[in-house]
Order: C-alpha cells, then sequence, then structure tokens
C-alpha cells in the first residue's frame, strides 16, 4: 500500500522532476515572454518591463514585411506539400507494409537517408537544379524542395501503422468481391484515418517550420513565413526589434495551433517517432 | 525472400507493386539522389583557378579557416547532444511510472516545438542579454557583479539548441521507458536488487537501443545548425559552423565547387557518426522489452 502511494504522488525524485520542469519554464517562459512583451513595448530600455505598451508593431509586420502574402505563400506550400506527400507516401507505405519484395532493404534505407543527411547537403544542389530547370523562386520550386524530406517522413510514419491494421479485413473484402480499388476506398482508407491525419499534421508543422530547403529556393515573393522571419531577424537594425518579435509571436501562433490541433490525434511521444508497443 | 513472396515473380515485383511504390521512389529520386550526387559531381568539378577532381575539396581542408567549421560544428553538436540525454534519461526514466501531472509536464516540454527558431533566438537577446531579466535576476540576487555574456557567442548557440532540441529528446526516451514491462524490475526487486542495481542492469540496458535513436536524431538536427549559429552566435568566429560555411562558398563567393564539396564533407562526417552511433547500438541487447510471457 505505501509502496503504491510512493509510487504515484511522489517522493524525492517526482521533486527532482517538478524542480527540472520548473526550472524550464522559467527559462523558455522568460524567452517567450520577452519577445511576446517586446511585441506590444512602445520601448523597453534596461527596465523590468517595457516603457509603455502599443499594437502598432503588429499592423507595422503586416504591412512592411508583407506579412498577407507570406501567409499565403506558407499555406500554399504547406497544403500542397501536405497533400502531394500524403496522395504519393500512402501508397508507398501500404506497399512496404504488406508486401515482401527483393530490394526492399534498399528502398527503406533510400527513404531514411534525406531524413537522415542535413538539408543543406542536398539543398544546395537541389536548388541549383532548379535554377537550370528555372523553377528555383517560384512556388512550384518551393513545393518540390519541401517534398524532399517530407514524402519519406509520410511514408516512414504510415508504414508501422498500416501493418498493424488486420489484413484479413482486406481479403474478408476480397473473397466477397470487392474490387482492389474499392477494398483501397472503401476498407483500408476509413481505417486508416487516424493515421492519415496524424502523418499528414505532422508534415504540415514540419513544413511550415523547414528552414534550410525554402531558404534556399524560395525568391523574395515566394518566401514562407519561417524565412521572411529569418531575413528580418538577420537585418535586424534597420527595423524595429519589435516588429519582428511581433511577427515571430505570429508564427508562433500559427505553429501552435496545428501543433493542438495535431495533440488531438496523436499522442506526443508519438510526435517524434513510432515506438512499437 | 520467402517462397510465398517468390510464387508472384523471382522478386516478388509486379505490376501492382511498381504502381504503389514507383511514384514515390520517382519523386525520392529526382528530389533527393539525383541532387545528391549531381552535388557530388558539382564538387569534383574544379572551379575556376583549381586544378584536379578533388582541389575543392583540398581546398576546403587546406584553408585553416574553412578546416575550422568542422570543429566549430562538432563542439556544438556534441555537447548539446550529451546534454540532452543528461537531463532526459532521469527525467523519462521517472515519468516511465505513474506521476502527478503526467499530461502537463509532457505538454511542458511539447510547446517549445512551436516557437521557432528565430523566436527562441529573438527572445534569447532579450531574456539573455545583458539587461535581460536573466541577468538582472541574478545581479539582483547578488550572484553575479557584471552580466554574464551568454548571446552572440558559443554559449548562447548552445542554450538555444538545447531548447530546441531537448524536447524531441525527451518524447523519444518517454517512449521507450514507457514501454518497458514493469514486471521486469518488480522481479529485479524481489530478488533483492536495490534502485541504482534495477537501473544499471535492467532498465538502462532496455533503454539503450532508444538512446542510441535519440543521441543520432540530436546529433543530426545539431550537425545541421545553422539559423542559431548566425542568430545568436558568432558566425564569424566561434560558431562559424560548417552549414554556414557551405552557403558562404556557394552563395556568397558563388564557388557552387567548394560549398558543394563542403556540404559533402557535412553529409560524410555525420553519417559517419550516425553509422558509428547504431553500430555501437546493434551490438547492444535487442530482445523484446516487454517481458517474458504475457
Amino acid at each position: 500500500m505505501g509502496e503504491r502511494r510512493r509510487s504515484i504522488s511522489g517522493g524525492f525524485s517526482a521533486w527532482l522532476i517538478y524542480a527540472t520542469v520548473a526550472l524550464f519554464v522559467v527559462l523558455v517562459g522568460g524567452v517567450f515572454l520577452s519577445v511576446f512583451l517586446n511585441s506590444f513595448a512602445s520601448s523597453w530600455f534596461g527596465g523590468w518591463l517595457p516603457d509603455g505598451f502599443t499594437g502598432k508593431w503588429y499592423v507595422f509586420a503586416v504591412d512592411e514585411f508583407g506579412l498577407g502574402n507570406v501567409l499565403l505563400v506558407t499555406l500554399i506550400v504547406a497544403l500542397s506539400v501536405t497533400g502531394i506527400s500524403l496522395v504519393v507516401g500512402v501508397p508507398a507505405a501500404y506497399a512496404l507494409a504488406r508486401r515482401d519484395f527483393r530490394g526492399k532493404g534498399l528502398v527503406l534505407g533510400l527513404l531514411v537517408l534525406p531524413l537522415l543527411v542535413p538539408p543543406i547537403t542536398y539543398g544546395i544542389p537541389l536548388a541549383t537544379m532548379l535554377y537550370e530547370y528555372q523553377l528555383a523562386g517560384t512556388i512550384f520550386g518551393v513545393i518540390l524542395a519541401n517534398l524532399a524530406p517530407a514524402l519519406p517522413f509520410v511514408v516512414l510514419i504510415m508504414t508501422p501503422f498500416i501493418e498493424q491494421i488486420d489484413p484479413n479485413l482486406e481479403r474478408a473484402a476480397r473473397m466477397m468481391g470487392a474490387p482492389t480499388l474499392k477494398v483501397f476506398t472503401r476498407v483500408l482508407l476509413p481505417l486508416a484515418v487516424p493515421g492519415i491525419l496524424a502523418a499528414g499534421l505532422l508534415v504540415l508543422v514540419r513544413t511550415v517550420a523547414m528552414f534550410e530547403l525554402t531558404f534556399l529556393t524560395a525568391g523574395a515573393n515566394t518566401q514562407t513565413l519561417v524565412v521572411a522571419l529569418y531575413y528580418a531577424a538577420f537585418s535586424a537594425g534597420i527595423r524595429p526589434g519589435q516588429s519582428i518579435d511581433a511577427m515571430a509571436v505570429i508564427y508562433m501562433a500559427t505553429t501552435l495551433i496545428l501543433l493542438i490541433a495535431a495533440l488531438r490525434f496523436v499522442n506526443p511521444v508519438n510526435m517524434v517517432m513510432r515506438v512499437k508497443e | 525472400m520467402t517462397g510465398a513472396a517468390r510464387s508472384k515473380s523471382r522478386w516478388g515485383i509486379d505490376g501492382r507493386l511498381v504502381l504503389l511504390l514507383g511514384p514515390a521512389l520517382v519523386l525520392v529520386a529526382a528530389l533527393f539522389v539525383y541532387p545528391f550526387l549531381y552535388g557530388v559531381g558539382v564538387s569534383l568539378t574544379p572551379a575556376q583557378g583549381r586544378e584536379g577532381i578533388f582541389s575543392s575539396y583540398a581546398a576546403f581542408f587546406g584553408d585553416a579557416r574553412e578546416r575550422a567549421s568542422i570543429w566549430n560544428t562538432l563542439r556544438i553538436a556534441i555537447p548539446v547532444t550529451l546534454a540532452n540525454l543528461l537531463v532526459a534519461v532521469p527525467l523519462a526514466y521517472r515519468m516511465r511510472r505513474p506521476l502527478k501531472g503526467q499530461r502537463p509536464i509532457s505538454a511542458v516540454f511539447v510547446v517549445p516545438m512551436t516557437l521557432g527558431v528565430v523566436l527562441v533566438a529573438q527572445g534569447m537577446l532579450t531574456f539573455f542579454g545583458p539587461a535581460g531579466w536573466f541577468n538582472k535576476t541574478l545581479m539582483a540576487v547578488g550572484l553575479v557583479e557584471e552580466p554574464l555574456r551568454l548571446v552572440h557567442n558559443y554559449v548562447g548557440v548552445l542554450i538555444s539548441l538545447f531548447i530546441a532540441e531537448f524536447p524531441v529528446v525527451f518524447l523519444l526516451l518517454l517512449g521507450y521507458a514507457s514501454g518497458i514491462d514493469p514486471n521486469l524490475e518488480r522481479a529485479g526487486r524481489m530478488l533483492g536488487a536495490g534502485a541504482w542495481q534495477r537501473f544499471r542492469r535492467i532498465t538502462l540496458p532496455l533503454m539503450m537501443p532508444g538512446i542510441a535513436i535519440a543521441a543520432a536524431l540530436s546529433f543530426v538536427a545539431t550537425f545541421a545548425v545553422f539559423p542559431s549559429a548566425v542568430l545568436v552566435g558568432e558566425p564569424a568566429g566561434s560558431t562559424r559552423v560548417i552549414a554556414l560555411a557551405a552557403w558562404q562558398a556557394a552563395y556568397e563567393r558563388f564557388d557552387y565547387s567548394m560549398g558543394s564539396a563542403i556540404a559533402i564533407t557535412m553529409a560524410a562526417i555525420e553519417l559517419a557518426v550516425v553509422a558509428a552511433i547504431l553500430f555501437g547500438r546493434s551490438r547492444l541487447y535487442r530482445g523484446p522489452s516487454t517481458g517474458g510471457k504475457g
């Protein structure tokens, strides 16, 4: 009895965790709050708090950084990348989950590699290649570049998910005379919806956050939020710091909404990698 | 290859498999394999003023400032990865058992994933800056006389990467730790093993594969560091990392051959480290962690 109570509520080790969490919250919370407060500060010189508050930096950010266009580009890129990688990736994941064939290890290796190699290593030649086909700087080029890591990511997340769907259900449907396409749309897809939603949202979040590949391939009018933000921060001094912070807060709000949506469908533990139970 | 697979064709490949897998493989080949090989080709094509196929590599390794970028990157990636593991392993180990506030605690570690590099960088410049809350508090308490220099240097990059990568490592390890059957430890206790012994001899070995994966992922992410090295680091000096060196060669000096050579070198070093980690993992215990008969 005593053992059970200790294991749920506390003991020294639990307090150690609470202390670590508190420290993390204070540091990361402080970092976030600094940006948040500063984005509303009329000015902030060395005091504990800003000298006054205003909302004008958000208006400034929208005008000065062309935020409307940036958000639109971000949305188009993220949704296209998610859509294409799901349409192409789910069938591939199905093949890897259900079939055994010569060279399967090679295919898996080929899919893991783009997730392992730093994006800048293939991003530089990829950007050069896109320039040659005159696709660099276009939104289509940005979408293509972002597909390189997104597609393997979908395949690798969906494969174990499809593996755990009972193959007997498909067999039963087929035995009752359903053609392949119907088996896919009526039996498999409905069962795979939770996995597809999870994979889709994760790819969406990752694409919004993908810096390097977009940075290397985007033109002046095809920057996503994260790249526009980087340029703004990089050229700090030209524009008031508060307006950059206002944009950073908008960026965080966007990803936070996506993440909350994602967490409704995925256990945070599986966000990173599906662990076999 | 099993007999069943062979009955379809000798290789287990048929039209339907090609239809399912083909588009994905074509895209990966066009957007990853081809650019990568193209990059290798460009790196072996000497730029103006250099001769010999390995001249771009020779130019990179021959220049002390360029060569230093490798060390600069490792000096960031290795400590951050180790620090992540050092904090995350004990936390995940404890959290595999029920703990009050499990969900909010997980949330605390997930939310930083949304912050983004630039917000963290901007926030750090304010928060950890000489007039920021962190230094103000330390001075008010009397811990330091002068504000600590925590941004625009090596330490700044370490902090920003720790904030960015810790959540990933922690969540991954939590997944592994909670997959370990508690009965194994109970058995250990019944046989008289103390808490440390149970951790050292039972749980830690079972968590090792997860630790290896987490270390590899953390290293991959931190080795590729680019934006934070510029924004909170000292990009002209101690945090001139290899990704930055590659970018500068290609887009500031328009020396694509050298840029590609640096990028390929970067991939080679990274893959070598990851392979070493995963090879180490393959020599560890690989049995089930869910206990004996279910």
